[in-house]
């Protein structure tokens, strides 16, 4: 007993380390002014107040969300039909996949944004539609991961096989077996890449810069004027990220319980 | 039967062409330009040697390599600790556990370096606190320094150690222990015959991608300093975003060099991880 007690100190020596600065972001936020006494000087809300009537913030938000959003939809439209083919008619093609998707693992944006700025920089094409582009790259792992286990979960190949005996074409079968039975996965691994694509900056940064800006963009901007008014931001932005992934949650610990 | 399976691979081409477009395309362009000196059309390998002759450019290598190996041991050492802990609770304590560690792990970049601002910036809570109270070490505290830049990078490699080490520890919790220590072990034997050979391959693997993460890692210290930091990353953003010093072909050189140290700590992972398969069955 003595000795398992004696484990959680360095535990909590973590969890300290790890909520500190959050709380610290918080106290910021709703401080009135804090440069020079230990505790804030006064509580206020004007910071939230402001945030939400700035213009350029909206616009970040609807930015963050256009990018995020539309990557994952296009990807999930795009991947989970060629996961299921790979997965049930080409699985000689998984190990080529898997291939690719730990390529992707190792490239982190800096490396990818150097190769579309000398690929594309002068074709012509909106940096917007690269951005996105590079981003279906970059979640590729969630979604590939998340899509190829709940295939399995199901036995997709006997589904289709049994589908296909009962008379349904191999795409009505997909649509309307396969689908609806993966569908809290897809969810899932959506919701995970959504969340990722929100917090990215390097490749945003990078590729679009001020002509584009995003709510981390924006964040960046801010930190160099005011403390108060960028702590906000962050206290909405771990907020969002809370919810979506508390949703994950509930969505990954429903699905064990149908299982 | 030909043509059904032709229809099949019709549904691969949107993923083949975005994969070509978005991940091959660039890649090849990247490393193409590599070979060019700025300004010059023939072929060579100038960029390669300058980076390898400027102490200024390998010095970033070194920087990073040493960083991201620093945070890593940290980061780990910290996780042994705290996944083995979370064991002890109970299934739904360790969820949520669990839960707030995927949360913080969320919290990376540039939110990340403006709360450590907030903490132990010029005028930060702790430096405040400091100075009220005397205390010397933390009054001088520089968090734009390499110290502060180790202290934001172990903040976000922790969670992901916890989580990827957790399931290990998992495995071998309970009767084992029971019966080594029915066998006559003490802890401290147990841990070191038992404990430790089955955890080893998890650390492998998982401190290779710990340390993957934190070469790869921009926006930390961009948001700290700009790009004062010599860190890899930091010197091939400046390259190729269009400062005074643009230079995208020194930059496409650093990055192919940065991608090459990155797909070797990927190779060395999955080498561990198909050995822990093995063993495991």
């Amino acid at each position: 007993m003595k000795k398992k007690s004696a484990s959680f100190i360095p535990m909590g020596v973590v969890f300290l380390y790890l909520l500190l600065p959050l709380a610290a972001t918080f106290l910021y936020s709703v401080s009135t002014k804090w440069n020079k006494t230990v505790l804030p000087e006064g509580i206020t809300f004007q910071w939230y107040t402001k945030l939400f009537s700035h213009a350029e913030f909206s616009n970040a938000v609807l930015h963050s969300l256009m990018l995020s959003a539309g990557a994952t939809l296009i990807s999930a439209l795009i991947m989970v039909p060629a996961i299921f083919v790979i997965v049930v008619y080409a699985p000689r093609l998984e190990k080529l996949l898997q291939g690719i998707v730990l390529l992707t693992y190792a490239m982190p944006g800096v490396i990818m944004a150097v190769g579309l700025l000398k690929a594309y920089a002068h074709a012509g094409v909106s940096m917007v539609v690269i951005t996105i582009g590079a981003y279906l790259v970059g979640i590729m792992p969630y979604m590939y991961q998340g899509t190829r286990n709940s295939l399995r979960n199901i036995h997709a190949g006997t589904l289709m096989e049994a589908a296909e005996l009962l008379g349904a074409s191999k795409f009505t079968a997909f649509l309307k077996i396969i689908v609806p039975n993966i569908l809290t996965g897809i969810l899932v691994s959506a919701l995970l890449s959504f969340s990722i694509l929100f917090g990215e900056f390097v490749l945003a940064n990078l590729l679009l810069g001020g002509s584009y800006e995003t709510v981390q963009i924006f964040l960046y901007q801010q930190l160099s004027k005011s403390g108060h008014f960028a702590s906000a931001i962050v206290v909405c932005y771990f907020l969002f990220i809370a919810i979506l992934s508390s949703l994950v949650v509930k969505f990954t610990q429903r699905k064990k319980e149908s299982l | 039967m030909k043509k059904r399976k032709a229809s099949l691979y019709l549904s691969l081409v949107p993923l083949i062409s975005f994969i070509i477009l978005f991940l091959f395309v660039p890649l090849i362009s990247m490393m193409y330009s590599s070979l060019f000196k700025n300004g010059e059309t023939n072929l060579s390998f100038s960029n390669y040697i300058e980076i390898f002759t400027n102490p200024y450019y390998y010095k970033s290598f070194e920087n990073s390599i040493i960083i991201s190996l620093s945070s890593s041991a940290i980061a780990m050492i910290l996780a042994l600790f705290t996944a083995y802990a979370i064991t002890f609770f109970k299934k739904k304590i360790q969820d949520r556990i669990l839960v707030m560690a995927n949360l913080t792990s969320n919290f990376a970049g540039i939110p990340l370096s403006f709360a450590f601002i907030v903490l132990l910036g010029n005028s930060g809570v702790f430096t405040i606190l400091a100075k009220e109270l005397n205390i010397a070490f933390l009054q001088h505290f520089n968090l734009y320094s390499w110290t502060g830049l180790i202290l934001i990078y172990v903040y976000f490699q922790l969670p992901l150690a916890v989580m990827l080490m957790f399931p290990a520890f998992h495995g071998i919790q309970g009767q084992w222990k029971e019966s080594a220590s029915l066998l006559g072990a003490s802890p401290l034997q147990f841990w070191r015959r038992i404990g430790m050979p089955i955890l080893l391959p998890s650390i492998a693997g998982t401190s290779s991608i710990l340390f993957a993460n934190a070469m790869g890692a921009y926006a930390s210290a961009y948001a700290l300093t700009g790009s004062t930091y010599n860190l890899a990353t930091i010197r091939i953003g400046a390259l190729i975003s269009g400062d005074i010093f643009a230079q995208p072909e020194l930059g496409s050189a650093l990055a192919v060099l940065l991608g090459l140290i990155l797909i070797f700590a990927m190779m060395i992972n999955e080498w561990l991880m198909r050995k822990v398969r093995r063993d495991v069955g």
